[in-house]
């Protein structure tokens, strides 16, 4: 299986976009190596703007760009973006529905070596609580390609997450149609359903793998947008599994767990297991050893459903 | 000029009662702010800005932030008796179903370009407007009214940064310098001087005037208007509660509404 970063994709993605769209105008806050932006601005420099070590300005000035109709992607880091640039976001942006894309990299705890004040695990928290925001989450680089030209397309504010690390290509670029609020079932399965978004997804589907061999039947959900939440194809999974669990890189509090058990809680109350971050900071390290060491794994996904079954 | 001037000043007299008025009704709002920054804004709006009230979203036209959000009521005075919307919305100021909400909407209110009211945020705003009618080779001009205790907000110097080094020249700022905020006077909250020398450092176009005589504000925006290279900053001396004499000066006054007999007073002072 081919392996290829959700940032890169992105900055793919952009260089398409931007040849085909004049409109496009791409925003980054010194770290334009990182969030690969400077793909497009090798190619459009005249359309790309380095706001240096600003984010609160960064997204104030997409806000302005976008007040005069233009389509805007402001990137820096996940903690920046979401962290540092909230209330820009909300009041900027949000509150008068401009059309910014907020396209951050390095979510998670994936960043890795910077450590925990780099690892955004509270970005979709925060996100999903701002009224009107579009909330994406990638599990690859096609699901990344396609998200792209999805939000360009929409008209409002859009949050993109996307990490560091390489992650494996799940789906097929010819085949693959990404829509913002519908979900893809990647397995058909009658005994429980995994909800998964980001690099879970590829998690969920080895843990499916092996739970079949032992006879159980595992759903999958790659939940690529977390708002607005598919609401029809959790309800159905729920009515027709056991259990869910969710899976996200991502604290347990206000991330896609939550928005499921939100969901389901008032619908249709269903038993619900989380695996995220437990409330916790990240730390240094290899971003393998800390999906490990934060059981952000297939294993654990076993475990889990093992243990409900 | 001279004719263009008393022109100026009745409207701004109106625009001053319309606030007493509105905030009045309301029972809510900030007259202090609102007052000192009208005949700026009287400026812009009946003499200097690019707009047509029958196309508010024009493409082409100049744009206008007002970054210090709470001096909302002039700004609704002011469009209303531009033309953007009937007059007699403004006694719904802050009320339930208004389109006057506390802080302007631009989704609410025709001729509001942007949606302000929390500090320090209509800088990076206004140079992206500034930024797009450069990228899309148009040429209007994009105007801004921040307060002096909003320089205390670190975002500005970030905007303020951006502007000069993408050399938006077709951005002219306004400080409203009132020296006065909630808890007090601005020196004596958290000193922003020497702010000439500050924005200079950043790299804009200072100009410094009276922000009431009104040949001061012309002659600063033609001047503002011939700068090729850099953004321009207008540092103008304003009087909090300008117009009214008992709230001239008064920093009880920068979010109290009138009682009536306080409102009948200012009204008979702000008569023609």
């Amino acid at each position: 299986m081919s392996k290829k970063a959700t940032r890169q994709a992105y900055g793919e993605a952009l260089v398409e976009l931007g040849t085909i769209n004049k409109d496009v105008i791409v925003l980054d806050a010194d770290l334009t190596k990182s969030t690969k932006t400077n793909l497009f601005k090798e190619r459009f420099p005249e359309r790309h703007f380095n706001l240096g070590i600003a984010e609160a300005d960064l997204m104030g000035t997409a806000a302005g760009l976008a007040s005069c109709g233009k389509i805007v992607f402001a990137s820096t880091f996940a903690m920046f973006a979401a962290g540092r640039g909230f209330e820009q976001i909300r009041n900027s942006i949000a509150y008068p529905k401009l059309n910014v894309k907020i396209a951050p990299t390095h979510a998670g705890i994936t960043v890795g070596e910077d450590g925990g004040s780099h690892q955004s695990v509270e970005d979709i928290a925060l996100m999903r609580s701002i009224p009107g925001m579009v909330v994406l989450s990638p599990a690859d680089a096609v699901e990344t390609k396609k998200m792209i030209f999805e939000a360009a397309k929409y008209d409002g504010p859009v949050y993109i997450r996307m990490g560091r690390l390489d992650v494996e290509t799940i789906f097929d670029e010819a085949t693959y149609n990404f829509e913002i609020g519908k979900a893809n079932i990647l397995k058909k399965g009658n005994d429980v359903t995994i909800v998964a978004t980001g690099l879970m997804t590829i998690e969920a589907l080895k843990a499916a793998d092996i739970l079949e061999k032992e006879g159980v039947s595992v759903r999958v959900i790659n939940m690529g947008t977390i708002k607005p939440l598919d609401e029809k194809t959790i309800l159905k999974a729920a009515k027709e599994t056991k259990f869910i669990v969710t899976a996200e890189e991502h604290s347990i509090i206000g991330g896609l767990g939550s928005a499921v058990s939100e969901y389901l809680s008032e619908i249709h109350p269903t038993k619900i297991k989380k695996l995220g971050i437990y409330d916790k900071f990240g730390q240094s390290g290899k971003a393998t050893e800390l999906l490990k060491y934060y059981n952000l794994t297939s294993e654990k996904l076993v475990e889990i459903i093992k243990e409900n079954l | 000029m001279e004719k263009n001037i008393k022109k100026l000043e009745k409207i701004a007299r109106k625009v001053r009662r319309d606030i007493i008025e509105m905030i009045f009704e309301a029972n809510s709002g900030h007259p202090g702010g609102s007052l000192s920054c009208v005949d700026i804004l009287t400026t812009l709006y009946f003499s200097e800005l690019n707009i047509n009230p029958e196309k508010p979203k024009d493409e082409n036209r100049d744009r206008f932030v007002l970054s210090k959000g709470h001096a909302a009521p002039a700004l609704y005075s002011i469009l209303a008796n531009r033309g953007y919307f009937d007059e007699k919305l403004l006694k719904t100021l802050r009320q339930y179903g208004s389109i006057l909400q506390g802080h302007p909407d631009m989704k609410k209110v025709p001729g509001i370009d942007m949606s302000t009211g929390s500090l320090g945020q209509g800088l990076s705003v206004a140079n992206g407007m500034a930024l797009a009618g450069k990228v899309s080779n148009k040429d209007y001009r994009v105007y801004i009214i921040m307060g002096d205790g909003e320089q205390q907000e670190g975002q500005i110097w970030e905007a303020a940064m951006t502007s000069a080094h993408y050399k938006l020249n077709n951005l002219c700022a306004f400080i409203d310098l009132n020296n006065l905020q909630i808890d007090g006077e601005v020196d004596k909250v958290m000193g922003i001087e020497p702010i000439v020398d500050k924005w200079k450092a950043f790299g804009w176009n200072v100009l410094q005037i009276d922000g009431h005589n009104f040949q001061q504000i012309f002659d600063a925006l033609e001047k503002a208007k011939k700068e090729k290279e850099k953004p321009t900053v207008i540092v103008a001396k304003t009087v909090k509660g300008k117009g009214v004499s008992f709230m001239e000066n008064v920093c009880g006054f920068h979010g109290t509404a009138p009682t009536l007999e306080e409102k009948n007073r200012a009204i008979a002072e702000l008569l023609d």
